[in-house]
């Protein structure tokens, strides 16, 4: 790791103007994406501004009818909240399917969806429920937030401070776990809302995606059958040495499959 | 350099650090605590659990100035009056160790499963072991000790660790 300076501002609005005095610095989270890369000496910020000491952005409410998961709210929290559990159960499965407990004890959704990993599990709920990004200074659409690979809508200096998921009918999330680091190989989360139905995949492309044919299968028949119908393109989709982008294509039905299922309880 | 404080083992311990110190390296390099073993230093292998205010982590991705003002528990605050704690006891009874480069990362994340669930199914125990690897036990036997301190756990439960 290179040396660099270490912040542990009390409120949102201390760690935003660190950011700006500071523009080599980098906000620490859970720091479990970023104390890895700072390892490998894959960045080198001069100054970390820990997110840790700011209670305003940990914990879980319901706020008219949606549920509101501050950024530094860990995975372990969301997967063992009752509140959680209670609202939308599909949100508590996809926590505690994460890493392993120590990796769901510190890492956060805030942090998970600011670096917008192409394997990681949360952008799936939040586009999957159509939820709100909220930041020190606006709201951003899911559908407007995850923009590219490691590539979201924030600005260089812009905290998440919240992400508010609007309650669906019903939800839920099959993935597909790579062996080894337990991240999704293939993830989809299905939900039925109020807005209509919405599919969202992870994992199987550089940045999550909507799979809008399914949706539209799925608006006219709720079933796992639907899934049958709908053609995956594989030459959008990611091929490595884990799996080939055919293989991908053909685990996204499966696991839409089984989301649906599940949502059918 | 800044200076941390925590308490470490139920004493209060501080010392200057760079703030890019891990937190197991103020544990073993400023402490002198070497029960906490480094063994992948990239978050996957779970030799380097300790607990954090309650809470089971990887201490090689956690910065030691991101714990001041914590609680910290390491393997050495286990023991008690130099007997050890049941599920201590019952790695040792179970054969649940070869080499114990694991042992204690294993330990301590098992003693946050047994705080959270008094009494947990084997699938329950393997699914919680998910972030700590073993090279030479196959596991089997871990899983029996944890099963065994659990059942000794509920019938003579001790004071918090
Ligand atoms: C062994 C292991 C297994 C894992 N398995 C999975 C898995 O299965 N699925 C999965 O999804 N993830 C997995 N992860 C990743 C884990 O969930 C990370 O914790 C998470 O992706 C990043 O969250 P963090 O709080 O640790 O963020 P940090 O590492 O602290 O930060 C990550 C990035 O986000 C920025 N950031 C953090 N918070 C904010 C904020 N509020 N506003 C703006 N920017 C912010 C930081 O500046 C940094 O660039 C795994 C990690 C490890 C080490
Ligand atoms: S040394 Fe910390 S997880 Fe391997
Ligand atoms: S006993 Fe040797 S690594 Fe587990």
């Amino acid at each position: 790791m290179y040396a660099f300076e270490y912040h542990r501002p009390a409120s949102v609005a201390e760690a935003v103007r660190l950011l700006r005095e500071k523009p080599e610095a980098k906000l620490l989270a859970g720091g479990h994406t970023l104390i890895p890369t700072l390892k490998q000496r894959l960045a080198q910020p001069s100054d970390l501004v820990d997110l840790g000491g700011i209670a305003e952005l940990r914990g879980i409410r319901e706020e008219g009818g949606a549920l509101v998961i501050g950024a530094a709210t860990p995975h372990g929290e969301v997967e063992t909240s009752d509140l959680v559990r209670r609202t939308i159960p599909a949100l508590a499965h996809l926590a505690g399917e994460i890493g392993d407990p120590q990796v769901r004890n510190r890492g956060t959704i805030g942090g998970s969806i600011a670096n917008n990993d192409p394997a990681a599990d949360w952008p799936a709920a939040v586009l999957g429920l159509g939820a709100t990004v909220r930041t020190d200074r606006r709201e951003i659409a899911a559908d407007d937030f995850f923009t590219g690979m490691f590539e979201t809508a924030l600005e260089a200096d812009e905290i998440v401070t919240a992400v508010v998921f609007p309650r669906p009918r019903r939800a839920a999330y099959a993935k597909f776990p790579n062996p080894a680091s337990r991240y999704a190989m293939v993830g989809v989360f299905v939900a039925e809302t109020d807005g209509g139905v919405r599919v969202a995949v992870t994992g199987a492309a550089p940045c999550v995606f909507r799979l809008t044919a399914l949706e539209r299968a799925l608006a006219a028949n709720f079933a796992p059958e639907a899934v049958d119908g709908v053609t995956v393109d594989a030459s959008e989709l990611n091929s490595d040495i884990h799996a080939s982008a055919d293989y991908r294509a053909h685990l996204v039905k499966v696991m839409a499959k089984r989301a649906i299922a599940s949502a059918l309880g | 350099m800044p200076r941390v404080v925590m308490r470490v083992n139920g004493k209060e311990v501080s010392g200057e650090v760079e703030p890019r110190t891990l937190l197991v390296e103020f544990l073993r390099e400023h402490l002198g605590l070497t029960g906490t073993h480094v063994g992948c230093d990239t978050s996957q292998c779970g030799c380097c659990v300790v607990h954090l205010d309650g809470r089971s982590v990887k201490s090689c991705t956690v910065l030691a100035v991101q714990c001041e003002g914590a609680e910290v528990l390491t393997i050495e605050g286990l023991a008690r009056n130099g007997e050890l704690h049941p599920i201590q006891r019952a790695f040792h009874e179970c054969h649940g160790l070869q080499c114990g480069f694991c042992t204690p990362g294993m330990i301590m994340s098992a003693l946050e499963l047994l705080q959270r669930h008094p009494a947990p199914t084997e699938p329950q125990v393997r699914a919680w072991l998910e972030g700590n690897l073993c090279r030479c036990t196959g596991y089997h036997n871990i899983v029996r000790a944890i099963l065994q301190a659990a059942e000794e756990m509920r019938q003579a439960p001790r004071p918090a660790a």
